[in-house]
């Protein structure tokens, strides 16, 4: 009997259904892998062990009362810091929240719970999912499963590395700008930034409204789809969701890529672009040919300003967004003689650097005079890059590229460097401009072994078909999700975690 | 220029009103807490009005139906598409440090509101009408019972997230007389579509001005200066006043007027700067992503027109033309919001110069003493039209149809069980009053003897003694008829 730990959300789903094996039991497996390996990959701002095995008692009971679950009752889940749950610590990775417990849940969280999907702890994460690294964390660094010296990517990544690691077979993150896929392609994991509007943001603590999707994290296509589907879905509490279905998102997994058509964008190559992950990304897409797919090539003319576009919009939303936190109502507050005082001496204690940059930058484009030549241009590029997807879904079904233009950089390598940490998100941009669907698939390993993410992305609404892509890919690479190398966390044991062996 | 042209320089005032309004929905703005007064401090709060991380708004549809009437009832046009801005600044009451509010692409834009002043009609441009959600409340404690000074402050977050309109006039306005007849036009028409209870004296109806002077026959503007805090019509008038003639007397004395925001002191009976123009801040405005653009359907908007109500310049003309009432008379009812009590009233077969009349004066005094809002006045037309008809039939008199009126709206009893109840029915019986009269000259035969030698007045003292005798009931028609009938007529 295989470990519990390796095993996809889908077979301890369907062990769990059939009375094999108990989800106190599921739990406390990743509990104690959890115990065994965090200190090395520090995935968790805060377990939630009490309230997981809780949990799944009650699902336990339930489901021997006959009660009907669904699929992934039971099934373990790291949820990044970012979303809320009622009365538990949510920090958002900042020290202005750091004893923040909201009052309420949110609507992803909600959903989670429905499906009796089992959280298990609150996932590191980069400052108001500001970086690239999870090196933004005001709290510690995450270290990336494949290499201990290495990042996970971020601003999801202690949702990636936890689920990389075998910590829980499921994680949720949020992508603003790649925020997901990029971290997802750093720690050889499967990531999905769903249509923008598709999953409620009622409960996401804003980085930048107009971008910010959550998303699944697991080791495989359908584990993504089915944890999608868990909390997908028309919520009236945000203005922005969509009032549509994703549709069966597994019903046309196994499909195959039979007379669709893959789009490869003409403009993610060329400078910056490693050659390990142009290599595996060539490779993919020949695959993709071979399996029946009819490659066209596309071009997206504007994509080369999604960047600069992005670090205006995003920084704008920001500036207003992270205006309440100011020591009045809750979180961190530093006194001053006056309340003006009170609030500048609370942000510039409870703000780190990069979010302090951001708002800056924000605050400045967005001031009068400023205005039309930053923000308000910046929109207007963010709409050629709209009407530039939809020219390209008008030749195709999918496009394909590379998720990121490197594999997993050294922790500390770019710290100090914010351009060359935004560069990090120079394939992602776009498809978070453009509101589409968009994800990362593990496709292989580059010459220093580190894992390669394959981005997919399809027009609105169009998950059902990206996620048929990265099935049928997945199964003809069969990618093998255990992190190996010199530096890498030991892989879990048939036997349990007791075996791991600690340095 | 010599100095005899300058002396003779004369200044016309350019005003410009900016009204909030505060809506009465059921619940706010952007969340579903209850907009009601008087629950303790922050109690009608939530994740999203306390702008705890994560919330989001959503637009109450209620408010953007108010809106639109009110747009409707102005002339204006209504966007197929507005938008909700971020107004960013930090307050303490404000929980987003940024006010959700229309911007540059308001609901309502391009009205009018005809104004009469002296006898003659103004047509004033409305700018705009758009939405916006209000603040909370900061309390300060200590001595002061000013922020500077203070101990320590407290805010109160159940005001956050009330739904505000704002209607911005053109500067059209020339006078503190037109200022306020516009603002008290305002305040009917929002009173008649009933989107508001529009209180000045409670700041549910709140009016900022914009006031600059320039030379007669000038068409460019001089510097304008914003005034706040007039909490009453008065008040406003007499702030407009008063910074007409302190305008006036800087630019005749050579001095320039600063572009500013002045505070009216209505003890003092001044204005004072609250904030000069550089202090002004950049809001940095731009579309809340929280939000989606309102977009009503054109289905809608008819139906809300079709809907509207019969509004306060067509009420006055309708009493006045339709019933013949004084246009004065029908102005009052109308701005108290009382058309809706006359129109049931002449439905239900009063006079309607008679219903009018007891509106204004009665129950009108009624509501003051009693500190009612008039459109709140707990009377239906039907009661005020039996009170008259008990009047008419010689039932009650004048007098004793206040009292009875007195009581219909301190109680929920119609005037005719509250005369069953007290036996106030006027004694109307010519035999029965007969007798009393009798006796009544038999016990005063001197005043009775100067009647009788011609002395007319004399007679009173003799209705009076029967009315005494009766408690007030006796119908003082018949009264003085009878003894008439026996003390001048032919009773030698």
């Amino acid at each position: 009997m295989a470990a519990l730990v390796t095993q996809t959300a889908v077979e301890l789903g369907r062990r769990l259904a059939a009375g094999e094996v108990s989800a106190v039991e599921v739990v406390r497996a990743h509990l104690d892998r959890i115990t065994a390996t965090d200190d090395r990959v520090r995935a968790f701002l805060r377990r939630l062990d009490d309230a997981a095995l809780a949990h799944a008692a009650d699902i336990d009971r339930r489901r021997a009362a006959g009660e009907p679950l669904g699929p992934l009752a039971g099934v373990p889940l790291a949820l990044k810091d970012v979303l809320t749950v009622k009365g538990v610590p949510t920090t958002c990775g900042s020290r202005i929240l750091a004893d923040y417990r909201p009052p309420y849940d949110a609507t992803v969280v909600e959903r989670l719970r429905a499906a009796d999907v089992v959280v298990v702890g609150k996932a590191n994460m980069d400052e108001f999912a500001m970086g690239s690294s999870t090196e933004n964390s005001a709290f510690f660094p995450t270290a990336n499963p494949w290499d201990l010296e290495r990042v996970p990517g971020g601003s999801s990544g202690g949702s990636a590395a936890a689920v990389a690691a075998f910590q829980a077979p499921l994680a949720i993150g949020t992508d603003t700008g790649g925020s997901i896929r990029q971290p997802a392609a750093f720690c050889g994991v499967v990531g999905v930034k769903p249509t923008y509007g598709a999953v409620s943001r009622y409960g996401l603590i804003a980085f930048a409204s107009s971008l910010d999707q959550a998303g699944p994290f697991a080791r495989t296509v359908t584990d993504a789809a089915l944890l999608l589907q868990a909390i997908a879905g028309h919520d009236p509490r945000d203005s922005t969701s969509i009032p549509r279905s994703l549709g069966d998102l597994t019903a046309d997994l196994e499909r195959g890529v039979d007379n669709l058509r893959v789009g490869v964008v003409r403009e993610f190559s060329g400078e910056g672009l490693e050659p390990g992950v142009q290599a595996r990304t060539t490779e993919a897409i020949e695959r993709l040919e071979k399996l029946g797919a009819t490659i066209v090539e596309v071009s997206l003319p504007h994509a080369s300003y999604g960047l600069p576009a992005y670090y205006l919009i995003a920084p704008s939303e920001a500036s207003s967004n992270l205006s309440r936190y100011d020591g009045v109502r809750y979180g961190l507050r530093v006194d001053g003689d006056t309340a003006e005082e009170m609030m500048a001496l609370t942000r510039a204690a409870g703000f780190g650097p990069e979010v302090k940059r951001r708002i800056m930058i924000g605050t400045y484009a967005l001031s009068a005079g400023y205005y039309d030549a930053y923000y308000a241009q910046a929109q207007r590029v963010r709409t050629l890059i709209i009407r530039d997807f939809q020219s390209a879904f008008e030749q195709c079904d999918v496009l394909a590229g590379p998720a990121t233009p490197t594999t997993a950089f050294r922790l500390g390598d770019k710290v100090d460097d914010p351009l060359a940490m935004y560069l990090n998100d120079v394939y992602a941009v776009p498809a978070s401009l453009a509101g589409v669907p968009a994800m990362s698939l593990p496709v292989g390993l580059d010459d220093a072994g580190l894992p390669v993410g394959l981005q997919l992305m399809a027009p609105l609404l169009g998950e059902a078909t990206m996620l048929r892509v990265a099935r049928a890919l997945e199964a003809d690479i069969a990618f093998d999700p255990t992190p190996r190398g010199e530096r890498a966390l030991p892989a879990p044991s048939v036997a349990g975690p007791t075996e791991v062996p600690t340095p | 220029m010599t100095a005899t042209t300058e002396q003779a320089t004369r200044y016309e005032a350019v005003i410009g009103l900016e009204v909030h309004v505060e809506l009465n929905t059921a619940t706010k703005m952007f969340c579903g807490c209850a907009t009601d007064f008087g629950g303790e401090p922050n109690t009608r709060t939530c994740p999203v009005c306390l702008g705890q991380p994560g919330s989001l708004p959503v637009v109450n549809r209620k408010a953007i139906e108010s809106a639109i009437r009110l747009g409707l009832a102005l002339g204006c046009e209504i966007a197929p598409s507005s938008q909700f801005h971020r107004k960013n600044y930090f307050y303490p009451d404000m929980p987003k440090n940024y006010q959700i509010s229309q911007y540059d692409v308001p609901i309502c834009l391009h009205g009018h509101l005809d104004i009469d002043v002296d006898g003659e009609t103004r047509r004033i441009g409305i700018t705009r009408v758009h939405m916006e959600e209000d603040t909370g409340k900061t309390v300060h404690i200590g001595t002061s019972g000013r922020i500077h000074g203070a101990d320590y402050s407290l805010v109160d977050y159940n005001r956050a997230g009330i739904p505000l309109l704002e209607i911005v006039s053109e500067p059209d306005l020339r006078s503190a007389a037109e200022a306020r007849a516009y603002l008290a036009e305002l305040r009917a028409i929002v009173l008649a579509l009933g989107i508001s209870d529009a209180k000045l004296e409670e700041g549910s109806m709140r009016c900022d001005a914009n006031i600059s002077l320039r030379p007669v026959g000038h068409t460019v503007f001089g510097t304008r200066v914003e005034v706040k805090n007039m909490n009453s019509l008065r008040s406003l008038g007499r702030a407009i006043d008063y910074e007409i003639a302190r305008q006036t007397e800087l630019l005749a004395s050579g001095q320039p007027v600063q572009q500013e925001t002045r505070h009216w002191d209505e003890d003092a009976g001044t204005t004072s700067t609250l904030r000069a123009k550089e202090e002004v801040f950049d809001y940095r405005y731009f579309p809340d992503p929280d939000l989606v653009a309102v977009e009503p359907d054109r289905a809608w908007i008819d139906a809300l027109r079709a809907g509207l109500p019969e509004l306060p310049a067509a009420a006055r003309a309708r009493l006045a033309d339709a019933h013949g009432l004084p246009r004065e008379v029908a102005a009052l009812v109308v701005s108290s919001g009382l058309t809706g009590v006359l129109d049931a009233a002449i439905d239900a077969g009063a006079a309607p110069a008679e219903a009018a009349k007891w509106l204004t004066n009665e129950v009108l005094g009624w509501c003051t003493a009693h500190d009612v809002e008039p459109s709140a006045v707990p009377l239906r037309g039907a009661e005020l039209a039996e009170l008259l008809a008990l009047v008419g039939d010689g039932t009650l008199s004048t007098k004793l149809a206040r009292q009875v009126l007195e009581e219909v709206l301190d109680s929920d009893k119609t005037p005719r069980q509250v005369v069953a109840e007290r036996g106030l029915e006027q004694i109307s019986d010519s035999d029965e009053l007969a007798a009393l009269v009798d006796t009544v000259i038999a016990e005063n035969a001197d005043a009775a003897q100067r009647v009788r030698d011609g002395n007319t007045k004399a007679i009173g003292a003799l209705v009076g003694a029967v009315m005494r005798a009766t408690g007030g009931k006796a119908n003082p028609q018949l009264v003085n008829q009878l003894l008439s009938e026996r003390l001048i007529d032919g009773g030698a």
